[in-house]
């Protein structure tokens, strides 16, 4: 079967955050308690309840200013960090090629977080109880919530005034989306690109963008990390199959620990 | 709208002033995004950059009030553009379609005349008053007519000497725009005048709400004439209404001086219906000298509209020897002003005892909200049906007031959603669409006619049991004979119309409605919409495009007034062999073989010009009484042409003449104080975001959308922000000569400088969606706004008024 996938437009984006609202009502999202901190977007990051936040960037100045928008909200990597992380199952690929979530399998481990290229996955921890629930989108695949075996758009697609989001076959969007890019370089965006096409095994979200990836605050060259791979290839299968889960699993929080440890110091240099 | 939304995606530009679809109309970018894929360009003029303004191609921001300058020198530049290249705009259009070649009297005055200063001729300063007498038409019952537009009273010549003050140099001072910027959009819009391009204007409160509002459109209106961009696919004028049914709730009579269908209201001295027909009825004028001999005008039929409102209201009461009951209708007093901003004003002095508010929220919602709020405490009784307790419901309850204090009895009639009941919703593009119920309204809650048939039947009691009550028979004499049950299926039989003799539903207002008591209608612009039993034509939701080369009329989807035509003018469309314009975009074709029209539905019936019988060769237009697009206009009360003034409150004098604000502005004695720019120095405007709706009753209690904009917030520039040391998320002060305000502080780049005349400009864009009441509490952005209004419509002056911020 073809694998789906999410094509969004940001050059036909107006930022109405109808995808927004329409997926917390369709997942049954809470809203979450938000303060205007002088910008217009809400709410501060994604979470467990906000699987889908629109980004609003202002570049250059008056005569050439620009007000981009984009759409942030998980990827559904064919090499997903957060399925070859994930000890418990609870995470997995669907068969259309978006990245499920079983929510009760969910362990609370955090990994599906940490090594996500692009710093999807949040894990609420609950202060009394100590014990973390993550949440992510999942294209609208969730149990009791899917809509795509229902042959249905996701539903932030399915809102969509403008046509800035679409569903379909992967390979016929990659198409639609070349083409455009191609449009948009004639019309002189000479950086125009489609995100998301070749990346991390290709992702099952691609960006049409009129400029470069990071001028939108996407990461330019997302990278499943080593130790993920070599979770998910080795460790995994070898720690499940012998008595040496607990070694594994050791031999996992070292890893994150230092990856950490590494990232900490990399905001640090980026003064954020 | 003359158009509709759909047909947004056949423009080849389009001009966006005064409204900012993107964030306050969102589906409708999904047409101008189809445009804009097709090769469209979008031109966005604002004193803000907004969301529209971040998909536009050329992006003018000008001083905010400024729109008759930037579009009077577009006007200038495409007359000046037309008598070197009339090749490349459609003169047989210009010529034969508009009035550009009807000569006006030549005792006119333009405002640049000697000793005008400012005011066209008629005007009387002592009452701030037009005589329109010497805007009229040389002749007034068949005007002359210059086709080589060359006389200097034919209206294209009056355009150019008007206008011609409206250089470049000039438009740039005033707006505060770029010359180069001006220059590459009107060189651009003005590419829309050839034969076989489109261009549309959207516009929305950004345009209207001004003291000279009307006038802004206007220009609108001369431009697009001039551009040949009405009646066509992809053209018109198009109005972008906020609200989804506020299209139908103005055909219904929402607005004061108007009966349903746009039927002006009877006044004092109206005695008796010949009287009132008399002052209400335009017979069609005809000019000499076109190729058109026809005028067909749709006010000639006044009588049978009005007769049939009567035997709809009154029934068997209505008589040919009562006048049908013209007697029992209310009448306003001639002159006197009852729109919003007079309302408020009467309630303060006592006039108004009582007031009965469906979905509004005047405390919020209009200008100057504290002299609102203060206002409605002189009410004996308010009555609020709504879906929320609002600012107005809790008026007597909000901060800072005793309620004890307050001897208003405030009374709440909960009311249901538009999902909690049946029938029609019309939208922006006179599309009447028939709804159905999906869940039962909450608790109480019941849709309004449910509510409004209880009350009328207990008036009819009291009424009828009250002999000594003042114009009763206005209440019983009525036909309303719903009993328990009223429906929305009835209404609109009611509204559609019947022929009374045949006991069938009247087929349309042509051929069906008559002036001698034998027919019925409660709203002629819906009749044809009901033809017979069962067949609610609002109903229908056919969505194949079956007009010719799919220009996307939809014919067959929903029903729109009049007539179900999609495109109004869309005569205009057609040349005189009654060939399209723009073969690729056809609204109207004439099938010669068949005799007859395809497409949309032809406005005022006949042959193509060419064809037709000598006699019978029809205007292109039946909403004028001339037959043609009115650039020269007779009507409006502040001037046949659209003309520079500064707002109200303005931190600059006016460029253009001595006249610094329009004279026959509406402005209101009521707690209206005004304010000068050493206390004041920027120009506050005011303005909705897509996540909330109005004054936010419908949005701020809902926990996602109040989770997207929490609180009241309002956007500075940087430049500015920097200056006065606000950092983003700071809480802020904005005070105006009306109150103040605190919001959270929105700091931006797309609000800037701009530099007019030497002096700098800073605009601070104001939301308007708070208040006290609801989920998310915030100060209301109206309380910043003066009670003044438009010359004509009495629109209060929100997009444009003085005000200060400080840190808090």
């Amino acid at each position: 079967m073809a694998d789906k996938a999410i094509l969004f437009d940001a050059t036909k984006c107006t930022a109405c955050r109808g995808c927004q609202v329409a997926c917390k009502s369709w997942n049954e999202r809470q809203a979450v308690d938000t303060k205007c901190d002088g910008t217009l977007e809400n709410p501060p990051d994604l979470s467990n309840q906000t699987w889908l936040k629109m980004e609003f960037r202002e570049e250059g100045n008056n005569g050439d200013l620009r007000w981009l928008f984009t759409r942030r909200s998980c990827m559904h990597c064919t090499e997903a960090a957060c399925v070859k992380v994930c000890p418990t199952g609870a995470l997995f690929y669907h068969p259309d090629g978006f990245v499920s979530y079983a929510k009760e399998k969910c362990s609370g481990c955090g990994y599906c977080s940490q090594f996500c290229p692009f710093n999807v996955p949040r894990l609420d921890t609950n202060r009394v109880t100590g014990k973390g629930t993550m949440d992510k989108c999942t294209a609208c695949t969730t149990g009791g919530f899917n809509r795509i075996d229902n042959g249905l758009p996701p539903a932030c697609v399915k809102t969509c005034p403008t046509g800035a989001l679409t569903y379909g076959d992967r390979d016929e969007l990659i198409t639609t989306g070349r083409a455009r890019v191609q449009q948009l370089m004639v019309q002189g965006h000479t950086n125009a690109n489609l995100y998301g096409e070749n990346v991390v095994g290709g992702t099952h979200v691609l960006y049409v963008l009129e400029d470069s990836p990071s001028v939108y605050g996407l990461v330019e060259n997302p990278e499943v990390p080593v130790v993920a791979t070599a979770w998910q290839d080795i460790v995994k299968p070898a720690g499940y199959a012998v008595a040496g889960l607990v070694a594994a699993g050791l031999l996992l929080n070292v890893m994150v620990a230092r990856i950490n440890l590494l990232r900490k110091a990399k905001k640090e240099k980026e003064g954020k | 709208m003359t158009n509709h939304f759909i047909d947004f995606r056949n423009a080849d530009y389009i001009l966006i002033i005064g409204s900012n679809p993107a964030e306050n109309h969102p589906i409708s970018f999904k047409w101008i995004t189809e445009a804009v894929t097709r090769g469209a360009k979008v031109i966005n003029v604002d004193p803000r950059f907004t969301r529209t303004s971040s998909k536009a191609h050329f992006y003018a921001r000008i001083r905010s009030g400024t729109d008759i300058a930037f579009i009077g020198g577009m006007i200038y530049w495409v007359i000046q553009d037309i008598e070197a290249h009339p090749e490349n705009y459609n003169m047989d259009y210009i010529k034969n379609y508009t009035n550009a070649a009807f000569i006006v009297n030549n005792s006119v005055k333009l405002p640049n005349d000697i000793g005008q200063d400012g005011v066209f001729s008629g005007f009387d300063s002592t009452t701030n008053q037009y005589d329109k007498a010497t805007w009229q038409y040389g002749n007034t019952a068949t005007p002359e007519t210059d086709t080589t537009l060359q006389d200097p009273y034919c209206v294209f010549q009056l355009l150019k000497k008007h206008f011609s003050r409206y250089t470049l140099d000039k438009v740039s001072q005033i707006t505060g725009c770029p010359k180069d910027r001006i220059e590459a959009i009107y060189g651009e819009f003005a590419k829309s005048g050839a034969k076989g391009k489109a261009g549309t204007i959207l516009y929305a409160m950004g345009a209207t709400q001004h003291t000279y509002g009307s006038q802004n459109i206007r220009a609108y209106a001369i431009l697009q004439s001039l551009l040949s961009n009405m009646g066509i696919a992809g053209g018109g004028i198009n109005a972008l209404r906020g609200t989804s049914n506020v299209q139908g709730s103005t055909d219904q009579a929402l607005l004061w001086e108007f009966l349903p269908g746009y039927i002006i209201v009877p006044v004092d001295t109206d005695t008796d219906l010949g009287t009132f027909m008399k002052r209400a009825k335009e017979t069609p004028i005809t000019p000499k000298g076109l190729v058109w001999d026809k005028a067909v005008h749709w006010k000639n039929n006044y009588d049978k509209y009005i007769v049939s409102l009567l035997k709809a209201w009154y029934g068997e009461n209505a008589t040919k020897d009562n006048s049908f009951g013209f007697h029992y209708l209310p009448k306003a007093k001639t002159g006197a002003n009852y729109s919003h901003i007079a309302m408020i004003d009467a309630i303060s002095r006592g006039t108004i005892e009582g007031v009965w508010i469906w979905g509004q929220n005047p405390a919020a919602g209009g200008p100057n909200s504290n002299g609102a709020r203060t206002a409605l405490a002189n009410l004996k009784w308010l009555v609020m049906t709504d879906l929320w307790l609002n600012e107005t419901a809790e008026f007597w309850r909000r901060p800072g007031v005793n309620p004890a204090d307050i001897q208003t009895e405030v009374i709440i009639l909960p009311a249901a959603g538009s999902y909690e009941k049946e029938g029609s919703i019309s939208n922006s593009g006179r599309w009447v669409q028939w709804r159905y119920k999906a869940v039962d309204p909450p608790g109480e809650a019941m849709p309004d006619l449910e509510a409004i048939n209880m009350v009328m039947e207990k008036l009819k009691e009291l009424y009828e049991a009250d002999t000594s009550a003042p114009n009763r028979e206005a209440i019983t004499k009525l036909a309303w004979d719903y009993g328990g049950e009223i429906t929305s299926d009835k209404v609109a039989k009611e509204m559609n119309g019947y022929d009374l003799t045949a006991k069938k539903l009247a087929t349309d207002f042509v051929s069906t409605l008559k002036n001698d008591g034998t027919t019925s209608s409660g709203n002629w612009l819906h009749c044809g919409q009901y033809p017979e039993e069962g067949k609610n034509l609002a109903q229908r939701r056919d969505p194949v495009d079956v007009s010719p080369n799919k220009v996307g009329l939809h014919s067959n989807w929903a029903w729109s007034w009049p007539f179900n035509r999609r495109i109004i003018y869309s005569r205009a469309s057609v040349d005189f062999d009654g060939k399209p314009w723009d073969s690729k975009r056809p609204v109207l074709l004439w099938d010669a073989a068949n005799k007859k029209w395809l497409g949309d539905i032809v406005d005022g019936g006949g042959e193509p010009i060419n064809l037709a019988p000598a006699g019978d060769k029809r205007g292109a237009l039946i909403m004028t009484n001339e037959g043609v697009l009115k650039m020269w206009g007779r009507a409006l009360v502040d001037g046949p042409l659209p003309e520079v003034y500064e707002p109200w409150e303005s931190p600059v004098t006016n460029l253009m003449s001595g006249q610094q604000i329009n004279p026959v502005s509406y402005i209101s004695t009521y707690m209206n104080e005004r304010g000068t720019v050493d206390k004041y120095p920027y120009v506050g405007t005011t303005y909705r975001c897509t996540d909330h709706w109005q004054t936010g009753i419908m949005t701020r209690n809902l926990p996602w959308l109040v989770e997207l904009s929490p609180n009241m917030y309002v956007e500075i520039g940087e430049d500015l922000a920097s200056n006065l040391g606000i950092k983003k998320g700071d809480k802020v002060k904005v005070s105006s000569a009306r109150g103040d305000i605190e919001a959270v502080a929105v700091v931006t780049r797309r609000f800037q400088k701009i530099q007019v005349n030497g002096t700098t400009i800073h605009h601070i864009g104001i939301l308007w969606h708070w208040g006290y009441s609801g989920l998310s509490k915030g100060d209301s952005g109206n309380i910043l706004t003066p009670n003044v209004g438009d010359a004509n419509t009495a629109i209060p002056e929100s997009k444009t008024f003085l005000c200060n911020v400080t840190k808090v």
